[in-house]
């Protein structure tokens, strides 16, 4: 990959030091690769030629202020802005080199490999066993032992099995906000994704829980891609690898998280993660 | 002092890093301490000219330990005692940076005192070293064992230091006076307490740092915060 971004913005507010053109490079490659990406809901145009590799096993946090366009990227990434009226993009996105706007591609599969969990914790109205294993039964899988070993391994994976085992076919709803986020990402984990897109998945959890989300996210890692999108910049700094700021629709920088959160290149980049402006 | 584990594991993982690279360098900066104070003993040039030398892994540390503490404090915004002891690891790092360059300095001076006959004088200068290093372990120890206790007595001891370097140039202004011959040496005598001296003050630092990072409390300066 070559994530020697050209800078987009006007090279008097760029804060560059010679040497650090280099550190991105050092990143793994990428599982997901962005190209030239532009994003419309109708006439208004949310993202603007956005090109930016999402290295596998490694969390990539998007920020940026309301309106930047961070939602609207994770979204591009498992073709969920489709179903939006009006919306539509040019450019390319990725996976594993091929082009997920390839005709002929299979959106259902395509939605199994780039996993999503949302900001507002969204489980069905059934028990936490069935949360895990709708999606299992959904993609063919029929044996009950074989379902009911899958949804362990979720709910483990998810570090919320203990806290569920025994009380697997209570109402999902009965769960703590906490615990119903950590059994989305448990049923987004069970149908073995190779990416993992988070909206704002701690904005609604207290400290407590949103650090349980944060040290899951670390664990995950370790065998999933993870993109993330977060308003809470102190986050994006505890539980990403790298960065990505976004404004107006434009990529403005992208690079190791330590060197965003420390001596980032762009003037507005720094703007912003001091609090100066948005 | 441990007694809870984290729920998030990863700022006690840098935390224990940051001590182990502090810990390497506060040995590094004794050991100067110590083989300079041999060649001075010994009358052993080159032993200073090596030391004088080789600053260079403590330089480094010097760089990765700051480097370190700002990636710890702008990626995981440690508070309370945490916090106490991020800011106690960036003065300690450059306490025990400069005890490197003063240890270089000495190395000069012994050098350039080695170049003329030995000064017959009363004072105790590798006294001055043994409780210059002492007090830098003491200081170091410590901080690892979170011991404001220890770090007491590294603050005691400095007044003892404080006295022998006074005493140093109390018997050597005299000679100097007696025999011109002697000034040129006997300078170098008084410099290198003087640098003993230094030295003994940055252990105290270290170990008032110590204190404000397990007991939040400000020994500096008598005292004088909040």
């Amino acid at each position: 990959m070559g994530p020697t971004l050209p800078s987009r913005v006007p090279s008097a507010l760029s804060l560059a030091g010679p040497g650090r053109a280099a550190s991105a490079a050092e990143l793994p490659p990428a599982r997901m690769d962005v190209r030239g990406l532009s994003a419309w809901y109708g006439q208004t145009r949310a993202l603007t030629d956005v090109t930016l590799p999402f290295s596998a096993n490694r969390v990539t946090a998007l920020i940026g202020p309301s309106g930047c366009g961070k939602t609207t990227l994770l979204r591009t990434l498992n073709r969920l802005n489709d179903i939006v009226p009006g919306a539509r993009v040019e450019g390319d996105v990725r996976l594993d080199g091929t082009s997920i706007h390839a005709p002929g591609t299979d959106v259902v599969a395509l939605r199994r490999r780039v996993g999503m969990v949302f900001q507002k914790s969204n489980p069905f109205p059934r028990s936490v066993f069935e949360n895990v294993a709708y999606g299992l039964r959904v993609n063919g899988l029929r044996d009950r032992r074989e379902i009911a070993e899958r949804v362990e391994e979720s709910l483990r994976a998810a570090a919320i099995w203990s806290e569920v085992e025994g009380r697997l076919h209570d109402s999902a709803l009965t769960l703590s906000g906490g615990q119903q986020q950590r059994l989305c990402i448990a049923r987004a984990l069970a149908i073995q994704p190779e990416v993992l897109l988070m909206d704002e998945p701690a904005s609604a959890l207290d400290p407590i829980a949103t650090q349980r989300i944060e040290e899951l996210i670390h664990t995950l890692k370790q065998t999933y891609t993870i993109v993330i999108v977060t308003h809470n910049m102190q986050q994006a700094a505890r539980v990403s690898d790298v960065t990505a700021f976004l404004w107006m629709g434009t990529l403005i920088e992208y690079g190791r998280t330590e060197d965003v959160f420390t001596t980032p290149r762009e003037r507005l980049t720094e703007d912003y993660v001091t609090g100066r402006f948005g | 002092m441990e007694p809870i584990a984290r729920r998030v594991p990863q700022v006690q993982e840098h935390l224990d890093v940051l001590k182990e690279r502090l810990l390497v360098m506060g040995g590094l900066a004794e050991e100067r301490v110590r083989l300079v104070t041999e060649a001075l003993v010994e009358r052993d040039a080159d032993l200073a000219r090596r030391v004088q030398a080789s600053d260079e892994p403590l330089n480094e540390l010097h760089v990765e330990i700051d480097q370190r503490c700002v990636k710890l404090l702008a990626l995981h915004q440690p508070v309370a005692v945490d916090l106490r002891a991020v800011l106690a690891a960036v003065k300690i790092n450059t306490d025990l940076e400069r005890v490197g360059d003063l240890a270089v300095n000495v190395a000069e001076a012994v050098q350039r005192y080695l170049q003329h006959s030995p000064v017959q004088h009363e004072v105790d200068i590798p006294r001055m070293a043994d409780l210059a290093q002492r007090m830098l372990r003491d200081a170091l120890d410590a901080y690892v064992n979170r011991s404001v206790a220890l770090a007491e007595q590294v603050l005691d001891t400095d007044d003892t230091v404080d006295a022998l370097k006074a005493e140093v140039t109390v018997e050597l202004l005299p000679l100097m006076r007696r025999q011109p011959d002697t000034i040129e040496p006997a300078l170098d005598l008084i410099l290198i307490a003087r640098h003993l001296e230094r030295i003994a003050d940055h252990a105290t630092n270290v170990a008032e740092d110590v204190i404000f990072m397990v007991s939040g409390r400000d020994v500096r300066h008598h005292g004088l915060g909040p």
